[in-house]
């Protein structure tokens, strides 16, 4: 049985549809990301399935238990940690997990083995106020609060977004330690870079999915020759390099340029020579295509059909 | 039962750790009662009052010692004729003319009916209308100490007393009525703006994530401003105790089992209105305009008899009215339960009801 069974789902607000007959399954034990662009619908989807919202068709199950018909279950089975900062900022640490535990029906000491990894790094602060915190000690508060009750399930939407690159490296760690502990996690971001973080991803784009996969099973549907392109500006030469005849997509990626063509048999020194008869030096290298060209060809198949 | 205590614990740490709200609490009951029991008050005092002598009789002058041997009145001197008496009200600075015509003197000693005129600035109604009363009163007594001298005639008067309030102090009055907008004031508002706080700031997303049932919710939130407002309640009687010597007549007990009912009211409705608001500042205008009417309609100012037929009705479900009521029959008059019982039974029912439609609106909302 699946953690989490997601069945045409739909959801709609007024005209507009947040989510549009999604299907999606996510096994027991598996650190499972969803990944979308802003207003993709991941915050809706997320709000369904932790009993917050009301789907217009379709159902989801958590652990096997209807989230409409079930909550009262379910709502005692999983954590979840949304997207803005929601503890009570004028209670200290200790007490916000205190009351969380506390209204689980358990205790902190109880489940101390489950958080003592995060709640090490907040013990100095643990007499402040949750709201004078800095943003990746309330992210790992809120996390604490979420897991204080030992769910089966842990759901978070975009903890990642508004904290630093180190905290983020920090939270990342974190829940692969609580994955390891036998808890399925399900993360929502907008960054890409993580997909490599999750075991398997869904993307999700204006309301529906358009693939699950590994992040090297997407790496591997990408159907061009790849190639990365280094030279100083070389974003000045992107218009023209995407009217040469073997480039199939270009785009900066970072720093550099990604090449991609149809043409299999094109080596890099060929394509440096190419760019050179055009007057750019640059280097140029044959790369892997990671999840994010995939996901960037698949955002500019939709736009162009 | 435990998850009520941990709500009920949580919601007690953050009453005593905000800044605002808890001195409030204890400021509120001593500004009010000081300042609405002094400033609201219908006595008049030092009523200006010009009077114009064209007669310079003795009798006059001694119809103008009789006022201004009145504490009531503070006498100005006019000289000149009736255009500048009327100056003296056009420029604020008379309450009240007397015109004494000439030949009063001889009219009084002929006893032939004499008029004295008496203008008033009417601005202000309320009191134009009780100087009225205090300057004929005093023009009738003199009247009438002229004739038992003169023509030695004995006249009588009705006398009037005044039950469980005798010197008709107004402050008295008052002050059981403040009462109730206090109470109700931290029962109604702090309620309100608490839960909606909760959804302003997304807390209560992560308490619906929890196993917490509404009713334990709703109960969490309602029993500690439940007990502040009682505490309030006594704070603000000992108060009126200390300044104004108010003694309550009535049983204490009756008081505040009354105060206990139509608290569930009050808390009942701020829950109820903090359903339909998202933001604190569209509640607060919410709770304030049911306040306003409510209060408005519930006799503080106005006795609620005189009011046209529809407030009448109205006041029949107007927890604010009965609160009024049984208060001030409780702490000036010391009624027996038997003739209050039937405003128990109308709050006890508008109680149920609030509580009821709390409950299912809660539901809805979340």
């Amino acid at each position: 049985m699946p953690a989490i069974q997601i069945t045409n789902l739909s959801k709609a607000y007024g005209e507009v549809k947040a989510l549009s007959d999604i299907n999606l399954s996510v096994n027991g034990g598996e650190l499972f990301g969803l990944i979308g662009p802003d207003g993709a619908g991941k915050t809706t989807l997320i709000r369904i399935i932790t009993t917050l919202l009301l789907p217009d068709s379709g159902c989801a199950t958590v652990l096997g238990l209807d989230t409409r018909h079930d909550y009262k279950k379910l709502r005692g089975l999983i954590g979840y940690m949304p997207a803005v900062f929601s503890l009570y900022s004028d209670l200290n640490v200790e007490e916000n997990l205190n009351f969380f535990a506390g209204v689980f029906g358990t205790s902190v000491r109880e489940n101390y083995d489950l958080i003592k990894g995060i709640y090490h790094m907040l013990e100095p602060f643990k007499h402040r106020p949750a709201g004078k915190l800095s943003g990746g000690m309330k992210q790992k508060l809120a996390l604490s609060c979420a897991l204080i009750h030992r769910p089966k399930v842990l759901i978070l939407d975009e903890p990642t977004t508004g904290v630093d690159a180190v905290s983020r490296m920090e939270l990342w760690d974190l829940l692969h330690e609580i994955k390891d502990k036998g808890i399925t996690t399900f993360v929502s971001t907008a960054y890409m870079d993580e997909a490599k973080q999750c075991d398997r991803v869904a993307l999700i784009q204006k309301g529906k999915i358009f693939g699950v996969n590994s992040p090297n099973g997407f790496a591997q549907m990408f159907p061009y020759k790849l190639f990365a392109v280094y030279s100083s500006n070389i974003w000045l030469h992107l218009e023209s390099i995407r009217q040469m005849v073997v480039c199939e997509t270009a785009y900066m990626f970072g720093n550099k340029l990604h090449f991609a063509t149809n043409s299999f048999d094109l080596r890099a020194e060929n394509l440096r020579e190419s760019l050179l008869s055009m007057g750019i030096d640059a280097q140029v290298d044959e790369i892997e295509a990671g999840i994010e060209d995939y996901f960037i060809y698949q955002l500019s198949e939709k736009s162009r059909s | 039962m435990k998850r009520i205590l941990i709500i009920l614990q949580k919601e007690f740490i953050q009453i005593f750790r905000n800044k605002t709200i808890l001195p409030i609490i204890f400021v509120l009951p001593i500004v009010q009662l000081l300042i609405l029991a002094n400033a609201a008050t219908q006595e008049m005092k030092s009523i200006r009052l010009a009077i114009v002598d064209s007669d310079h009789s003795p009798e006059s002058r001694s119809l103008i010692n009789a006022f201004s041997h009145s504490k009531f009145y503070t006498h100005i001197p006019v000289e000149g004729g009736v255009n500048v008496s009327i100056e003296q009200i056009d420029f604020g600075k008379a309450d009240a003319v007397i015109l004494i015509p000439k030949g009063f003197g001889e009219y009084l000693i002929e006893g032939t009916p004499v008029n004295v005129q008496l203008m008033l600035n009417a601005i202000n109604i309320t009191s134009a209308a009780l100087t009225h009363s205090y300057t004929s009163g005093i023009i009738q007594n003199f009247a009438s100490s002229i004739g038992m001298e003169t023509i030695n005639v004995t006249s009588s008067k009705p006398s009037i007393r005044h039950w469980y309030n005798p010197e008709l102090n107004y402050k008295l009055y008052m002050v059981p009525g403040i009462l109730v907008v206090l109470v109700t004031i931290v029962g109604m508002f702090l309620t309100a703006i608490n839960i909606v706080r909760e959804k302003e700031l997304g807390t209560i997303e992560q308490v619906n994530v929890t196993p917490i049932k509404p009713y334990q919710f709703i109960v969490g939130k309602l029993v500690p401003f439940w007990i502040i407002a009682l505490i309030e309640l006594s704070f603000g009687l000992i108060i009126a105790k200390i300044v104004f010597n108010l003694t309550i007549v009535g049983s204490i007990p009756l008081l505040f089992g009354f105060a206990a009912l139509y608290l569930i009211v009050a808390l009942g409705l701020g829950l109820i209105l903090s359903t339909s608001a998202s933001n604190q500042q569209q509640v607060m205008f919410m709770v304030f305009f049911f306040m306003i009417v409510f209060l408005m309609l519930s006799g503080l100012f106005t006795p609620t008899e005189s009011m046209p037929q529809w407030a009448v009705l109205f006041n029949k479900i107007n927890p604010l009215y009965y609160f009024m009521k049984v208060n001030r029959m409780l702490i000036l008059k010391g009624s027996e339960f038997s003739n209050l019982w039937d405003s128990f039974v109308a709050i006890s029912i508008i109680a149920l009801l609030t509580i009821f439609v709390a409950i299912k609106r809660y539901h809805k909302s979340v």
